[in-house]
């Protein structure tokens, strides 16, 4: 299988088969009794100064593979490489030194900044502990990242709780900054602020990755800030990357039901305008007993749906150019009909896309 | 790191130290506090006698509050004020010490076993369960007894042995929530060393919880002290401590009633102050109790 990756551009960051299962324990002795599979087989690419938003429901494992990749927690197999370098092989003091590229920004700007250090303390951690710069130099940068990300530097000897939630985010995004990175992990980072102050956070990524060429990896659940930020999008359910496309084609055409069903919660911007919207139906099912074959099947409003997608597992292929879907139910697929039949299929491939899927008007 | 980054590190934000001091019980307590450490240090010049000297064993033995002996006197005919400034050293020392002590130990226990978690931490636990099933003063009066009566030293220390357990727990549990909090998780993702963490983001965060608890154990160990000296078995007579000053009158309660009530309202008091500076200090930790930015911070998100 070629990655699914935008064919312009050597990959910074290539993620393959990337896996984390939490083991469940349970007794007095740790007896491990299954595994919460988090994320199962997730692969895909960033290219420099790319922004791949990953989105999905809570629980879907986005979180879990961000940080996986930048070894905040360890993998259980799969690989991921970083211009060039085997992420997960590295020993402590060679990931030390990675780390200095790979940054993280985080969800909850409370939690995010230790509260018995000055704004200008957090900022300047990553300086010393990369030794790039100290003294007075160092309260020079500060000062400068503190501008950059729009707090004025005198801030630097106040404590987070003086600030609001957007002012922490800002702290939090100069913290990543000051280590100079060429790729930062946006962990949900303006899921937990006001609509105005998103905008503004957004803004502020935005001009940063073209003032300095970073690549991100955008997790969010809001579709409509995703589209905005990101240049492709993976879809995330249980675990698994189910479709993964150009922003563009994502929104216009969506070919996995559970896309389809995501982007028809999308509200609508006219004020005024009912959408239709595809309602699932059950509950998201437990990663540690995911369904079998497709793990969406149980809640897929595909028509053509039938007892094989509960068989086999549907490989992420490349439906059309750029856009990769894991349906076998929709055409292209890899999976013959032969195969399918053999499954128990009753009904031929056949491409769906409701009305309440079409996000953008055409 | 200077003393005063030292301290602003663990006290935090400027306003829990200035909360702190507006807080009536802490002034109350800090006062009350500052009296008796004055006059525990300061004995030899306040004291109006020499506290183990018996002064008159035919005349003055267990002589009523007056001019010349304003707490009374003894059945050994020694003054009860000079017994009662004196013992406020022993007390003051061994609370002080011996909390000192146990913090630090306990504080580097917990901090180590939840941060590093594992079978060290299961193997550390384990052990401070079995050592908080056995009662305190239980252990101390075994101990005291073999040795019969003890010096101020092994005192201190059988008191620092025993009083860290709590402690640990309680700085691990801290420790183990911490870990999880993003800010730790950030100082990894930045090459933080695990020593570093532990230093600058994780201790500086239990001190307070961990300072909250020194100030009410400085209260138990007073008391136990005071019990220990009580029961007989103490510090080594004649050395004047609080509890043994009730010992001596403890016979004879109701007519000898100074030598009860007098060393009782200085436990009382002392042991009262320390337990309202941690609850003071409990509260202005409380980060719900943080007021949100406010003014001009606001500036830049506009």
């Amino acid at each position: 299988m070629t990655a699914p990756a935008r064919a312009d551009a050597a990959p910074l960051l290539s993620v393959r088969d990337l896996t984390k299962h939490f083991p469940i324990k349970r007794g007095v002795f740790g007896r491990v009794d299954g595994a919460v599979r988090a994320v199962d087989g997730v692969t895909f690419d960033v290219a420099p100064g790319e922004t791949l938003a990953l989105v999905g429901e809570s629980g879907c494992g986005k979180s879990t593979t961000g940080r996986a990749i930048l070894r905040l927690i360890e993998p259980t197999s799969g690989s991921v490489r970083f211009d060039g370098q085997d992420v997960l092989a590295l020993d402590a003091s060679d990931l030390r030194k990675l780390r200095r590229r790979m940054q993280i920004v985080f969800q909850d700007p409370f939690s995010s900044l230790n509260p018995r250090m000055s704004i200008g303390a957090i900022v300047r951690e990553g300086l010393t502990i990369h030794h790039l710069a100290e003294g007075s130099a160092a309260d020079n940068r500060v000062r400068q990242l503190l501008e950059e990300v729009g707090l004025r530097p005198e801030y630097a000897s106040r404590y987070p709780h003086e600030f609001s939630g957007g002012q922490r985010q800002r702290v939090g995004i100069a913290r990543a900054l000051s280590v100079e990175p060429t790729f930062i992990v946006c962990d949900e980072p303006v899921s937990a602020l006001d609509v105005s102050v998103q905008a503004q956070v957004v803004n502020l990524l935005q001009d940063l990755q073209r003032d300095r060429g970073l690549a991100y990896l955008f997790i969010a659940h809001d579709l409509s800030v995703v589209e905005h930020i990101a240049d492709r999008v993976a879809v995330m359910y249980l675990g698994h990357v189910v479709e993964l496309a150009p922003v563009e084609k994502l929104y216009g055409e969506p070919i996995m039901p559970y896309t389809q069903a995501l982007l028809s919660a999308v509200p609508a911007p006219e004020p005024g305008v009912k959408r239709e919207r595809i309602l699932l139906t059950g509950d998201v099912p437990s990663p540690a007993n995911p369904p079998s074959g497709c793990v969406f099947h149980p809640r897929c409003q595909h028509p053509a749906r039938d007892s094989a997608c509960a068989k086999i597992v549907p490989p992420l292929e490349e439906k059309t150019p750029g856009h990769w879907a894991a349906c076998i139910k929709q055409p292209p697929t890899s999976v013959s009909w032969d195969d399918q039949r053999a499954a128990g299929a009753t009904n031929q491939p056949e491409f769906f896309l409701p009305r309440a899927a079409l996000h953008r008007s055409a | 790191m200077n003393p005063s980054a030292a301290l602003a590190s663990i006290l935090g934000p400027r306003r829990t130290l200035s909360r702190l001091l507006h807080d009536s019980r802490t002034r109350i307590a800090l006062v009350v506090l500052l009296i008796v450490a004055l006059s525990a240090v300061f004995a030899p010049l306040l004291a109006p006698y020499d506290p183990t000297v018996q002064l008159d064993i035919v005349r003055l033995p267990s002589q009523p509050p007056s001019f010349a002996h304003p707490l009374g006197t003894d059945p050994y005919s020694r003054d009860v004020l000079s017994r009662l400034l004196y013992g406020g050293r022993i007390s003051l020392a061994v609370g002080l010490g011996a909390v000192l002590l146990a913090m630090s130990f306990g504080i580097a226990i917990g901090a180590v076993a939840g941060f590093i978690g594992g079978a060290v931490d299961a193997v550390l636990m384990r052990f401070v369960d079995a050592a908080l099933s056995i009662p305190r003063l239980l252990v101390l009066i075994l101990v005291a007894s073999l040795w019969g009566s003890l010096g101020l030293v092994p005192l201190t220390l059988l008191m620092a042995g025993t009083g860290w357990f709590a402690v640990s727990r309680l700085v691990r549990a801290e420790t183990l929530a911490l870990r999880e909090r993003e800010f730790i998780v950030a100082a990894r993702a930045l090459g933080a060393s695990p020593m570093r963490i532990l230093v600058r983001h994780v201790l500086p965060n239990v001190a307070a919880p961990a300072l909250v608890a020194a100030a009410l154990g400085i209260a138990n160990v007073i008391l136990l002290e005071a019990g220990l000296s009580y029961l007989g078995i103490g510090v080594r007579p004649p050395t004047a401590s609080w509890g043994a000053i009730i010992q001596d009158g403890a016979e004879r309660v109701s007519d000898l009633w100074w030598l009860t009530l007098f060393p009782g309202l200085a436990i009382l008091v002392t042991v009262f102050a320390c337990n309202a500076l941690g609850d003071a200090l409990r509260d202005a930790f409380d980060p719900r109790q943080l007021p949100r930015g406010n003014d001009p911070t606001f500036a830049a998100e506009a």
